[in-house]
């Protein structure tokens, strides 16, 4: 990863408001590929508007966001995956027709665009290609299950080989192990990381958890407002007010440290 | 000592405990039947258990006088047959009005007030409209019925595709699915379920629209039977039409949850064991 590189995701002067509601201001960021972004910050000040931006669903009041120096689409498209913390996957398909999901949608054959299946030999390389990922994430034993007979980490790794099988350029992750127990969660780390080496996958995470934060990221953002107005706190939006670069794979306890003395909500 | 709210009765204990007030209405039917054809053996009100059978040989095992034919079994075939296509027409046209009122705004404008309007209107009240319009035969029986239900159908399914979590369609669209892909893979096949929950609700009101249009105007069918009958007393008919009828609404209802349960075992095995 040089300087001299283009961007895959570049930020330009984004502000996003409803109404009277500044709740994004002046947002001017740059992101190259194969990064992994962990974005930290208090309730309410924008994380989630922020990847709603990034995945399509609303679009920037003022400024813009380039993908590989293009606008993005308006409406969520293959270029983005997503993960949610749940309801990600589809309860009326077993884990490989989930995953196989993506590439029925995606050929041009008439059988995809009419019915949105494939037969014969696209199936069949489609089911190879699913159930390698499937094996790729450990789930390879439970291809045939369906959602609600998973656990809860297991229907998020799903998610996540779900949302990797069109290889999207961004991986949004929001809040995705937030709903699981902890020792599970490390599992789900070590999982996380291993494929975003991978892959070579970059990666956009919204958690609550600085640790995790700190420990998957290379790279973490601090939403938070640098002007705050008693009588209107609506009146400013929150920015990234720290970008902190990663070694990636350890906590730096002396950062960890200084984060949490400046800004003790963010954890 | 338990709370009442915790004790729970044992297998056995339920069925009996669930045939009980059947018996118990059986019983009293018995004494009381009894006791009138003492005092008058001519009486028609409540008849006896041996009229009773004298009317099912009559109705269901004997080539009819006047026809040759077995009225009890051309009575349910016909209805049966009526009741069927109005119930399918209902379904599909509720299904398809339902998902795409659910999943394109530009459906769902024009069409919503529409539905809701229709909704409100009595479909009894049309009726006379019906038989105007469509005449005295099968079709306006029919309509009648997918006039009273479609749109309970419609909002139903409606309401049940707004209820997809908007996750499942962001994913989806990250996945590259079109609209139609979308509608084909995602949410019809999580509507179907809920279809077949919808059509059971509404049996019920369908039975009621059949015969009250077979009551009005028919010549054979459960409702015409039981109300050209209704002018002899012959409550010894009337009474195990009755019973035939809720046996197989009853029949109906249970068969479509069987095809659910093994057509759609994700949709139940999410919802637990409330599988009633």
């Amino acid at each position: 990863m040089t300087k001299t590189e283009p961007p895959i995701i570049q930020i330009n002067n984004l502000w996003k408001e409803y109404g009277d509601n500044v709740v994004l201001e002046r947002v001017n960021l740059s992101v190259q590929a194969g990064e992994f972004v962990s974005i930290v910050g208090a309730s309410g000040c924008g994380k989630t508007t922020f990847l709603n931006l990034l995945l399509g669903i609303e679009q920037p009041s003022q400024g813009e966001i380039l993908l590989d120096g293009e606008p993005l689409d308006p409406e969520p498209s293959v270029e983005r995956g997503i993960v949610f913390q749940k309801y990600s996957v589809f309860p009326h398909m077993t884990a490989l027709e989930n995953v196989m999901l993506g590439q029925e949608f995606s050929e041009s054959s008439l059988s995809s665009r009419l019915l949105g299946r494939l037969f014969g030999s696209a199936r069949r390389a489609a089911k190879a290609e699913a159930l390698d990922i499937l094996e790729k994430v450990g789930l390879g034993p439970a291809a045939d299950k369906y959602p609600s007979e998973l656990s809860g980490g297991m229907q998020q790794r799903l998610a996540i080989a779900q949302a990797l099988i069109r290889k999207p350029r961004i991986l949004l992750l929001d809040e995705p192990f937030g709903a699981l127990d902890p020792g599970i969660r490390k599992d789900m780390h070590k999982l996380t990381h291993s494929l975003w080496g991978e892959q070579k996958l970059t990666v956009f995470m919204i958690t609550h958890d600085l640790s995790e934060g700190f420990e998957l990221g290379s790279r973490l953002w601090v939403f938070d407002k640098t002007r705050h107005d008693q009588q209107a706190p609506e009146r400013f939006g929150a920015n990234v007010t720290f970008d902190i670069p990663l070694s990636t794979g350890q906590e730096n306890p002396e950062q960890l440290a200084k984060l949490q003395a400046v800004k003790p909500s963010a954890a | 000592m338990t709370r009442l709210i915790n004790r729970q009765p044992s297998r056995y204990s339920r069925l009996m405990l669930g045939l009980l007030p059947f018996i118990v209405l059986f019983v009293i039917y018995l004494v009381t039947s009894d006791a009138r054809l003492a005092e008058n053996p001519s009486d028609k009100l409540l008849p006896s258990l041996g009229s009773f059978a004298d009317a099912i040989v009559r109705m269901g095992f004997e080539p009819s006088k006047r026809t040759g034919e077995y009225l009890l079994w051309q009575d349910t075939f016909t209805s049966l047959q009526r009741l069927g296509i109005a119930v399918g027409l209902s379904a599909t046209i509720g299904l398809v009005i339902g998902v795409f009122n659910g999943m394109i705004p530009y459906v769902r404008s024009p069409l919503s007030p529409l539905v809701t309007a229709l909704s409100l209107i009595p479909p009894m009240a049309i009726l006379p409209i019906l038989f105007i319009t469509f005449g005295l035969g099968e079709l306006s029986k029919v309509v009648l019925i997918v006039i009273g239900i479609t749109p309970v159908i419609i909002r139903d399914i409606q309401l049940r595709t707004d209820a997809l979590p908007s996750e499942q369609l962001i994913k989806a669209q990250t996945l590259g699915g079109n609209s139609w892909q979308i509608i084909l893979r995602v949410v019809l096949p999580q509507t179907m379920p809920r279809l077949i929950d919808a059509v059971r609700l509404t049996l019920g009101s369908a039975w009621l629209f059949l015969i009250a249009a077979e009551a009005i105007a028919a010549t054979e069918g459960l409702g015409y039977r039981i109300f050209l009958v209704r002018r002899y007393l012959a409550m010894d008919v009337i009474l195990p039409y009755v019973f035939w009828i809720t046996t197989l609404a009853f029949a109906m209802d249970w068969s479509l949850k069987r095809i659910s349960i093994l057509a759609f075992p994700w949709y139940h095995s999410a919802q637990g064991a409330r599988n009633d």
